[in-house]
């Protein structure tokens, strides 16, 4: 079985949130990036598929070099190549367009992308992905089991759980649930150096238009600061509720 | 050239959030001068969308009971053609952030979720949407020939203007299902995180999953769900299907009451994009009290009692 894991190089989420160029771009100066959360979750499902069932793991990145150390990680916990296409990346159809095009010459059995990114939380790009490919789709996936060419996959729904079963070649939009936290790898000595010796592609873009484009940041207004109530005064909370805050 | 809407339904029903999609349809026709058409799918209530400003529905009867994002997606892209669609609507719940994609590809669209108003720019059409986890806002143009928004749950809210509905039900010739769904789990009657106005939440600051009947009761008087932090999930006090922050499921509700919950960043990141958000937390110094709208300091075992009964008495005489 031969699954790519599609890796989302992001700001890790303590960090601050700041931007240059008259607002127009996001601010990376002293920003730790890392692999994209439910990434990591698909990642490390990808791995144990390596380990159980015998499966060979590929990771790609559509962007800059920026996310090379991110991708050696990936290499490093146990992916055994890395390709990165080499285009800034700045709209979710742009980037499922260059994985469409790379997949479509270069099949896989399975593609696992993270639910969404932590930047710009899209949650689009593998369902375009699996669209463009015309293969099976399944988002918020919080369980995966595969016999053969079947896929058990389960999805997260609003209040609940619905369990799928298609063919592969399939796509899974991964997260928490997948595998759970404490399976998540961190890199040893032997994985990192072993990382170097591991192939990592840079590939040219296909180039597509880009039919979104994000023309200014802003952030919130800083908060107002909270009213307390006193604990033995919970009317006050209640009237503040309904009449201030119109919410009950 | 028209604007679509995507009207979800579960149960036969419309969902909650087909107010609000309809009346951002209405609102946007208006100030594009286009006609505003809505699809739904086997709803034996569509009618309602009138009272919204819904003068066509659309009520596709031959494709699964269940919601199937790939024939669904099918029968919408079906629609784009048919009707000159330049302008698509969905909401942002699991199933529409499902779809949208799957259309996307399909009629080579612009896409942009987590919309949080009406466009504030036509000529590109300019969006401001939530980026970051909700810690900053892009103004984002799109500029395709069919543009899909998706917005946020509770951004627009919904606007009552009453007008003549035709639902027309039709069949509409679309592809087969690529997955077969074996199962599903959910538990019925009760408000989900994704569409109800409340959410009452819970930390580790109850001690135990014996104590939770304290955040089901102050829930119920206020027709909420419920919802717990990662800590409270990781040690399996709730279900995983609870859990809101990052990397749990994003909370966008009118009203959000955490309960012994000190504020993770990663907890404030999935529910900042609520309007209200009420704290109640014995230590002081609890990072929430800064993202918090309203605050209590106090013990949650003698506060939440209260609160509950207090707030079943002012729902008795409002």
């Amino acid at each position: 079985m031969n699954i790519l894991v599609c890796i989302s190089h992001v700001p890790d989420t303590t960090s601050k949130i700041n931007f240059v160029e008259n607002d127009t771009q996001f601010d990376t100066s002293g920003v730790q990036f890392v692999i994209n959360p439910n990434d990591e979750f698909g990642l490390t499902r990808a791995i144990w598929f390596k380990e159980k069932q015998g499966a060979q793991v590929h990771v790609i990145h559509v962007g800059t070099a920026a996310a090379e150390p991110t991708l050696r990680k990936c290499l490093a916990i146990g992916a055994d190549k890395a390709f990165r296409v080499d285009t800034p990346a700045t709209d979710g159809i742009q980037v499922a367009k260059e994985l469409a095009a790379f997949v479509s010459t270069n099949p896989y059995d399975l593609v696992i992308a993270g639910r969404e990114s932590i930047d710009y939380n899209g949650a689009m790009v593998p369902g375009i992905l699996a669209a463009l490919l015309d293969i099976a789709f399944v988002p918020n996936c919080v369980g995966l089991e595969i016999d053969g060419n079947n896929a058990v996959a389960e999805r997260e729904i609003d209040g609940g759980r619905e369990k799928l079963k298609g063919n592969l070649p399939m796509v899974i939009g991964g997260q928490k649930g997948l595998v759970e936290e404490a399976d998540l790898k961190i890199p040893n000595m032997r994985g990192i150096m072993q990382a170097r010796q591991k192939p990592f592609e840079v590939l040219n873009p296909k180039g597509s238009e880009i039919p979104t484009k994000d023309v200014l940041f802003e952030k919130p207004a800083p908060k107002a600061e909270v009213k307390l109530v006193p604990a033995d005064d919970i009317d006050q909370l209640i009237e503040l509720l309904h009449k201030e805050a119109n919410v009950i | 050239m028209s604007i679509l809407l995507f009207i979800e339904s579960e149960n036969n029903k419309l969902k909650r959030n087909a107010a609000e999609i309809a009346s951002y349809g209405v609102a946007l026709a208006d100030k594009l001068n286009k006609d505003c058409v809505a699809v739904s799918f086997n709803t034996d209530n569509a009618q309602k969308l009138g009272q919204f400003g819904i003068s066509k529905v659309f009520n596709v009867t031959n494709t699964p009971q269940q919601f199937d994002a790939h024939v669904y997606a099918n029968v919408l892209t079906h629609y784009v053609a048919k009707l000159g669609v330049t302008h698509i609507i969905v909401s942002s719940s699991a199933d529409a952030k499902f779809l949208a994609p799957l259309v996307t590809a399909n009629t080579n669209a612009a896409y942009v979720p987590n919309v949080v108003a009406l466009p504030h720019g036509y000529q590109p059409l300019t969006v401001r949407r939530t980026a970051f986890t909700n810690k900053a806002f892009a103004n984002t143009t799109l500029t395709a020939e069919v543009n899909i928004i998706g917005v946020g749950n509770n951004t627009f809210g919904s606007v009552e203007q009453a007008v003549d509905c035709v639902v027309e039900n039709v069949t509409v010739k679309h592809t087969t299902s690529q997955l077969e769904q074996l199962s599903i789990s959910k538990e019925t009657g009760k408000a989900t995180i994704a569409d109800a106005e409340v959410v009452v939440s819970g930390g580790r600051g109850l001690k135990g999953p014996e104590h939770w009947h304290l955040i089901e009761e102050l829930a119920e008087v206020l027709d909420a769900a419920t919802a717990c932090s990662k800590p409270v999930s990781d040690m399996g006090w709730r279900s995983h299907d609870e859990h809101v922050g990052q990397t749990g499921k994003p909370v966008s509700t009118n009203l959000y009451i955490a309960i012994g919950i000190s504020g993770a960043i990663q907890h404030l990141a999935g529910v900042n994009a609520s309007k209200v958000k009420v704290v109640i937390n014995n230590d002081p110094e609890a990072p929430f009290f800064k993202a918090a709208d309203y605050g209590i300091v106090g013990d949650a075992f003698e506060v939440v009692p209260v609160l509950t009964e207090k707030l079943k008495a002012f729902k008795a005489q409002s």
